[in-house]
């Protein structure tokens, strides 16, 4: 198998209602993926799905080669899925722990992933990835609560960046980051994929930094894909009545926006 | 100082300046505020986290933490709001509304729809429950709501973020403010839901000749809809311009790094150029120009004096040598 990953007619359902509806995507290795949608469109269910904090209703989900659609059942196997694939979340003040430091957070998933690395060497490793996210030593020493939104999210890169995964998951990781502070952190994203061939899923609604970031996108709408190509052509030539809707909500100088008047059909001819 | 006095001011700041106590003494949080609204006019507030745009807006509406002190003038109508007191600042307060980002956490989770939003009529107008709630449904149908006797008697756990918005912005209108302090109110929601909401708002400010302070931090979309927009930078204006000038042809430094800052829909070069260091808040602003130990374009005089804010191009700009820049991008340019 050529994918690094492929997810084939996955589905999630809670109850009566399909959340994710028969999605089928794949990423080649060093490839980037934007999933696009509004909320409640299943995104973030797609990827809790692939990282494994939520079990498929039904479908396939295969990375690097290995089956991860049922949760794993033995202390090896999570580990080899922890190496594959890691996730960066929007939030970090949620996502770090308040009284562990960028340093002890990321020594914890070395010696984890690394039982062979030595003290010092972990040490060493732990100023290496926090000088690719671009943090100085007492930086990454520090408590979350010293750092402003922008370094806690490189800390949390720099965590995810620790096992060296082949793909790592960024669900609107940059989403809640001051405008300035945003592009450094997508400077460093397109760095980090030039320097070491990684690959990325981007979970985002903002479509200027799907643009910034991935090479392919997928539109997604109530759970299921109405459109998907690469990432240049959707924004500037989209197919479906509801990316067009995206594409023409996104303010612009001399932007007017305009009161819908009925809710486009999905899926229908333009 | 404020440019263009051919309009005269519903609200007007002049030289606002507010200190908070914190530990170890009173830090500033804004600086030498001066920015004018006439009645339905919208002048958009842009700036990152901390550099003042909802502290503004909580000056206005006389809601600053307590323990705040204030130098500077605001006034309403050319009276001054800080000499108001009982009776008459609850009239003023009549003439103002607010709304913010998050409308879950301003809405009581355990009333109804109904007794929020004309709990303002009935205690301060004295309207009648039955008229007050034919009112609230009138004003639900305009921000587009049709079903409004039935979302009365709902609970906000009921309504999704988009309509809980749009009841939150029927709410403040129903009093009929005459100006509208919105801060951040469509960060929450989704683009398309974006968009109707600021049509709603654009369409009823229009029809109701009523003047908005827009604070977002989305210069795109102060830009597409304020008819001006001033940009905030460690409790500071840094400029103020016209808005359909301000993207695409920035007087300060700051703005023009936010403006190369933010990724483009249409693609662009594959490094964004962004601003070094982070924003800071107006206490931890470096002496003279609060923006220099992040600016390209900084001098030894930067450093040592705090520009004024003055003309340029018929708009503000809060940099000494904004007028040089300029000067030197036009030659640049036309070469």
């Amino acid at each position: 198998m050529d994918e690094l990953l492929q997810v084939s007619g996955l589905s999630k359902r809670y109850g009566d209602s399909l959340v994710v509806d028969d999605v089928s995507l794949t990423i080649a290795a060093g490839g980037s993926l934007a999933i696009v949608g509004e909320s409640g469109s299943g995104k973030t269910t797609i990827a809790k799905m692939i990282v494994g904090l939520v079990t498929p209703s039904s479908g396939s989900i295969h990375a690097c080669g290995h089956d991860r659609s049922r949760p794993a059942t033995s202390h090896t196997e999570r580990k080899r899925r922890g190496s594959e694939i890691q996730i960066v979340f929007q939030d970090p003040y949620a996502s770090l722990d308040p009284r562990q430091s960028g340093f002890d957070a990321i020594d914890e998933v070395l010696a984890l992933h690394q039982p062979a690395m030595t003290r010092a060497g972990r040490a060493s490793r732990i100023d290496e990835l926090g000088s690719m996210v671009g943090l100085d030593p007492r930086q990454v020493r520090a408590l979350p609560r010293a750092l402003s939104g922008g370094q806690r999210q490189r800390i949390a890169i720099a965590r995810a960046l620790a096992p060296e995964p082949k793909l790592i998951i960024l669900d609107e990781s940059v989403a809640a980051l001051d405008v300035s502070i945003q592009a450094q952190v997508l400077n460093l994203l397109a760095d980090i994929r030039e320097s070491t061939g990684i690959s990325y899923l981007l979970i985002s609604h903002d479509l200027a930094v799907v643009r910034q970031l991935t090479d392919d996108a997928i539109v997604l709408h109530r759970g299921r894909i109405v459109e998907q190509g690469p990432t240049a052509h959707i924004l500037d030539d989209p197919q479906e009545e509801y990316t067009r809707l995206l594409r023409a909500s996104v303010p612009r100088p001399g932007w007017q926006p305009r009161r819908r008047t009925a809710t486009p059909t999905i899926g229908a001819p333009p | 100082m404020i440019s263009g006095n051919d309009t005269t001011a519903l609200i007007r700041i002049d030289n606002l300046s507010v200190e908070l106590p914190m530990a170890g003494g009173l830090a500033p949080v804004l600086h030498d505020v001066s920015l004018k609204i006439a009645a339905g006019e919208a002048l958009g507030l842009v700036g990152e986290s901390g550099s003042g745009k909802s502290m503004t807006a909580r000056a206005i509406a006389c809601l600053l933490p307590s323990g705040a002190t204030q130098t500077g003038a605001i006034s309403f109508e050319e009276r001054d709001v800080a000499a108001l007191r009982g009776p008459a600042l609850r009239a003023y307060r009549g003439e103002i509304a607010m709304i913010f980002q998050d409308p879950r956490a301003h809405i009581n989770p355990v009333r109804t729809i109904g007794d929020f939003m004309t709990e303002a009529l009935r205690t301060n107008r004295k309207v009648s429950r039955s008229n007050a709630e034919s009112q609230a449904v009138q004003l639900l149908g305009e921000v587009g709501i049709d079903d409004g006797r039935r979302r009365l008697r709902q609970h906000p756990h009921e309504l999704s973020g988009g309509l809980l918005q749009r009841v939150m912005i029927a709410a403040a209108l129903l009093t009929e403010p005459r100006l509208l302090l919105a801060d951040e109110p469509t960060t929450a929601l989704d683009v398309t839901t974006q968009a109707e909401v600021m049509a709603i708002l654009d369409e009823l400010r229009r029809e109701r000749n009523m003047a908005m302070l827009f604070i977002t931090h989305d210069l795109e979309l102060a830009s597409a809809i304020c008819d001006r927009t001033a940009v905030m930078y460690a409790g500071q204006i840094v400029e103020q311009r016209r808005s359909s000038l301000l993207h695409d042809d920035p007087l300060h430094p700051y703005t023009a790094g936010l403006v190369a800052a933010r990724p483009r829909i249409e693609g662009g070069s594959r490094r964004l150029t962004a601003i070094n260091g982070r924003p800071r808040s107006a206490f931890e602003a470096p002496p003279g120009c609060a923006f220099s130990d992040r600016c390209q374009h900084v001098l030894a005089a930067c450093v040592e004096a705090r520009p004024a804010i003055e003309e340029l191009d018929g708009g503000l700009v809060r940099c000494g040598r904004a007028a040089e820049l300029r000067a030197a991008a036009t030659v640049h340019s036309d070469g």
